[in-house]
This record gives structure tokens, sequence and C-alpha cells, in this order.
């Protein structure tokens, strides 16, 4: 991967590992609160079946995972698990934020204890709006992460670079 | 900076109990062991310490609050109508339950009764949400124990109840369809019929499961005689629901209380065992799944005709008083004490939920177990986060 290192990849081979990396997710999932059920019937339920789009489920630990998916009310006391698991994670690393409260705080926008989205600790990629979504929302949130794993340098994603998508 | 007296005083307990825990986490005599909270069989974010002695348990505690969402300090803000969104979210799984108690207790307080065909729905709806939980918890039960096709199973026919949940009130599972005196709307058309033939087959799914999962013999050895908890000792920590009934505890706020809800109309017994153990708590909430189909089979067959709304005004004013309305939910019973003051939001509202209570007994339950059953027992006795942090 030195072509990578230095900023310069071939356009095939971009294409390549793009298409090769979006059908292989493995999803470490944070259920947190209602929306790890409706997350739960998308991996485990015959009717949603997440597996079709190529993600994996229940990956061993955060180590072996590309992407998050934090459902659920994040409390502040959670937080620093969250963000914690996060950094086990080895890049490039994407995250998927399912439901109003991981989103922004949904119905508990005026509590003390819950934090108002889980952006302020981890960079999201995805937001899935609902309380709780439809599991179809969460199909169409992976689909929309997949197109833009597909559209992405990853040359710039590895230098830091902030990320342009077409 | 000055720093007043409280938050000083805020700051070294939180220390302290910081302290503590790292304390108890370093000791030498043993292994301690941290379970969460992140962790399949905690149900969400419960945390467990455990200090062993090889596989042995001795010591264990579980911490709480990663799912404290403030739900008794956001009720005071809301109006009447805005709390039943809000409550429905305490016990994730069980739809509808969650609203019954608090919409009784603010009729109770206003001194409305919702008409027969209401209270029929009602109890179509409560016992609907405590099948869609059990079907749940027969799947988890097999992924704790490492059964990974009980949930396939599970998850295939919870959704025939979700989906006739959602055609009335367009929520799969946050219906948020009880009002304050009634509901708010009348049931589709042919939705009795199709109700019928989906609880014809639960009950099928419920003679499934029977074989699959407690017919299974690693299932017996992994749950037979773990966790035993006699009478006495459930009654002393205040268990409720299924777990109690499983020590042989008659007790069922659904036959024992004159509420106005329709179990009074139905015909179902209430099903105990002796054993109190692993195997016993499951196998009762496998009948509570079959008497909870009973019970919405025969209301769907005699529901009578009428009105679904008694007469309230359009802006809830709840005079003031006090009321403490408890209703049998799937994981036991669920209360809330409502004080009103005479405004359009309760001035306190303390919930009573079920799990907070049933996992207190989670120190004494564990004490002198081996590691693997520590995941039967938890996974047996069934908590929910949201209902234990609230």
């Amino acid at each position: 991967m030195g072509l990578v290192e230095s900023g310069k990849l071939p356009k095939p081979l971009t294409q390549l590992l793009n298409t090769s990396r979006k059908y292989s997710l493995w999803m470490y999932q944070w259920g947190l609160a209602c929306c790890a059920i409706e997350m739960a019937a998308a991996m485990a339920g015959p009717r949603f079946d997440i597996m079709r789009l190529g993600v994996i489920p229940l990956p061993a630990s955060p180590r072996q995972s590309d992407l998050l998916c934090v459902s659920g009310t994040v409390t502040d006391k959670m937080v620093p698990a969250v963000r914690r698991l996060w950094e086990q994670m080895p890049d490039p690393k994407y995250v998927i934020s399912m439901g109003s409260c991981a989103n922004c705080g949904g119905p508990y926008w005026d509590s003390y204890s819950v934090t108002k989205g889980v952006d302020q600790v981890i960079p999201v990629d995805v937001y899935v709006p609902g309380c709780p979504p439809r599991p179809e929302a969460l199909l169409e949130g992976v689909v929309l992460l997949q197109e833009r794993i597909q559209n992405e340098d990853m040359a710039d994603k590895w230098r830091g670079d902030p990320i342009v998508v077409s | 900076m000055t720093v007043t007296e409280s938050e000083q005083l805020a700051y070294v307990a939180a220390k302290a109990a910081d302290a503590r825990v790292n304390v108890e986490l370093e000791t030498d005599d043993g292994m301690t062991l941290n379970i969460g909270p992140q962790h399949p069989a905690t149900h969400g974010t419960l945390r467990i310490v455990a200090k062993l002695d090889g596989e042995q348990v001795l010591w264990v505690e579980p911490i709480m609050g990663y799912m404290h969402r403030g739900y008794e300090k956001l009720v005071e803000v809301r109006t009447y109508p805005q709390i039943t969104t809000l409550v429905n979210r305490i016990d994730w799984l069980a739809q509808t339950c969650n609203e019954t108690p608090f919409i009784l207790a603010t009729e109770q307080l206003m001194g409305v009764e919702a008409p027969l065909r209401a209270q029929y729905l009602r109890t179509i709806f409560h016992e609907m949400g405590r099948i869609a939980h059990l079907t749940m918890f027969l799947g988890d039960m097999g992924v704790q124990i490492g059964a990974l096709t009980p949930m396939f199973y599970a998850m295939r026919d919870r959704e025939f109840v979700l989906n006739q949940t959602e055609s009335v009130s367009g929520g799969r599972f946050h219906p948020n369809f009880n009002r304050i005196g009634g509901l708010k709307d009348d049931i589709p058309k042919g939705w009795l019929d199709e109700t019928i033939r989906i609880m014809r087959k639960m009950e099928a799914f419920c003679d499934q499961m029977e074989e699959l999962l407690l017919g299974n013999e690693i299932f017996e050895q992994r749950t037979r005689g773990i966790g035993i908890i006699p009478a006495e000792i459930a009654q002393q920590y205040g268990l409720t629901g299924a777990n109690l009934r499983a020590s042989g505890v008659d007790w069922d706020l659904r036959r024992d209380v004159d509420s106005p809800m329709a179990w009074k109309h139905a015909d179902f017994n209430v099903v105990t065992h002796t054993d109190g153990d692993c195997y016993a708590r499951t196998w009762i909430r496998l009948q509570e799944t079959r008497e909870a189909c009973k019970i919405v089979t025969q209301l769907c067959e005699d529901l009578p005709a009428g009105p679904i709304m008694a007469k309230v005004p359009r802006i809830i004013k709840v005079p003031a008083g006090e009321a403490y309305v408890a209703t049998e939910n799937p994981l036991g019973e669920m209360g809330y004490y409502v004080v009103s003051q005479g405004d359009l939001g309760p001035f306190r509202v303390k919930i009573r939920t079920a799990s907070f209570h049933n996992i207190s007994i989670v120190p004494w339950v564990l004490r002198g177990v081996y590691v693997p059953d520590i995941i039967s027992i938890l996974g047996s006795l069934y908590f929910i986060l949201g209902d234990i942090d609230r």
C-alpha cells in the first residue's frame, strides 16, 4: 500500500478496494435502548435480514469491526464507554447513529442525564431518524453509507484530509 | 473560582464512590471480573462486577445508571397527554403496557372511566404487548444459553404482533394509542379476525418453542437447579411478576386487583411453579404467553360495541390529589404514584418499575454460583435497563 501512503492511488484500484470494502462491513452493535430492538429485528429478523447488504453483525470484539451502530439513548455515564469503544476500532471506521436519542437527544432533549447527540463525542457518518426508526430505515442508512464508501478516495481518508463525497 | 459547599460535597461523594469500586477491583484475594456495560447478556447496559475464586462467584455488585434518563424529573415539566408519549419508552419491549397504569391513575384522579369497549381494547393491547415482550424473552433466553435458532423464530413471529399494533396505531412498538378517557381511534375493519388468526399462530409458536427450547437437553442442564430463589426470599426482596410466580407464590395483579380493565371478563389461569430455578422462570413465561393469547382471543370474540372515548375536556386539568395505580406488566408490578396540584402537568410522579426490584436480588442469588450460570440467571430474571434506571 505504498501508493496510498504517498497519496496517489490509481482510480481502478480505488474502485476495486471501495467495492470490496462496502460489501464486507462488520457491524458492532452498541444496542442501548429501544432502538436496539429494532436493530435486532433488522439483524436477526428473517423479514429484514441485514446480511443481504453484506453487513455482518455480531463481531466478537470492536477490534474486528468496521462499522459502529449506536442505537439508543446515550447518557452522560455511558459516553466514556462509547468513546473508548470507538477508539478501539481500527481505521477506516464508520459510525451510524440510529434513532432520535443518539442523533440529538430525542424526547429527552431537556433531561439532565442524557447526552444530546452522540456526535458530540464521536464523528457520525449517517444519521437514521425516527423514534425508533423502522428496521427498513436502518437498512436505508446502511445503503447510504455504502454509497459514501464507494465514492471515497482512500488516500484522502488515510491522509486525514476532509472527505469529499461527490 | 469559588466553590460552594454543596459542590464540594458532591465532588467528594463522586470521588469516594469511584474509589470504592476501584479498591474493590484491585484487591488481591480472588479475581475480579467486569461484565458490561456492553454485554449481550445484560440486555443493554447493566454492569456487573464479580469477584471470583476460580470459577465460583464470591461477591457481585450490579452497577446501574447507565440508562438513567430522568423520567421522574421530566414528567414534572410535561402535560398529561405528553407524558404518555414519554413513559412508553420505559419498558421498550412491552408496547402499551407502560401507558396503562399511568392512564388509569390519571383517570382515577379525574373521576373518569373509559367506556367498556375502550377497556376491552386496552386490555387487548396490553396483552399483545405482553406477547411481544415474552416472545422476545424466549428468543433471548436461547441466545444467552448459546442457542441462536430460537431467536430467529421469535423474531419472525413477533413481527405478526407488531404488525397488528401498527395497523391500528401506526407505531410498531411505541403506539401511544391510549388517551385519557379512552382510545385515540377505533380499530380498523377486519382487525379482530386477523388478530384471532395471529393468536392461533402465536399459540403454535409456543408449542414450537416448548419443544425447541424447553425440551432441549442442554438447556435443561444449564437451567435446572440453577439460581434457586425460595418464596420467602423472593418476597423479601420485592420480586414481582413471573419471577415471583416461579417461586410458587400465587400473585397476579390482573386477577387480584379490581381495575377498570377487562381482565375480569376473561377466563385465564395464573400459572405458578414450585422450583424457583431458571427453568421454572422460563417455563412460567412460556405459559404466560399462552394465557395472554387466550385472553386476547376471548376479548376479541366478545368485544362490545359502543363509544371508545369518555367525555373529557379538551384541555386536561387534573384536580388536586394523589393516586397509585399498578398493573401486572410482563416484568411484574408497574405502578405510578401521581401527585397532582390541579395543573396541566403532575407535581410529582413516582414510577415503581418491576425490574429495579427484580435486579435487587442479583447479589443474593449470584453468590456461590459458577461463572457460566451468571448468564443463565441474569437471562432468566429478565430485566430491561430502561425499566431499571428509568
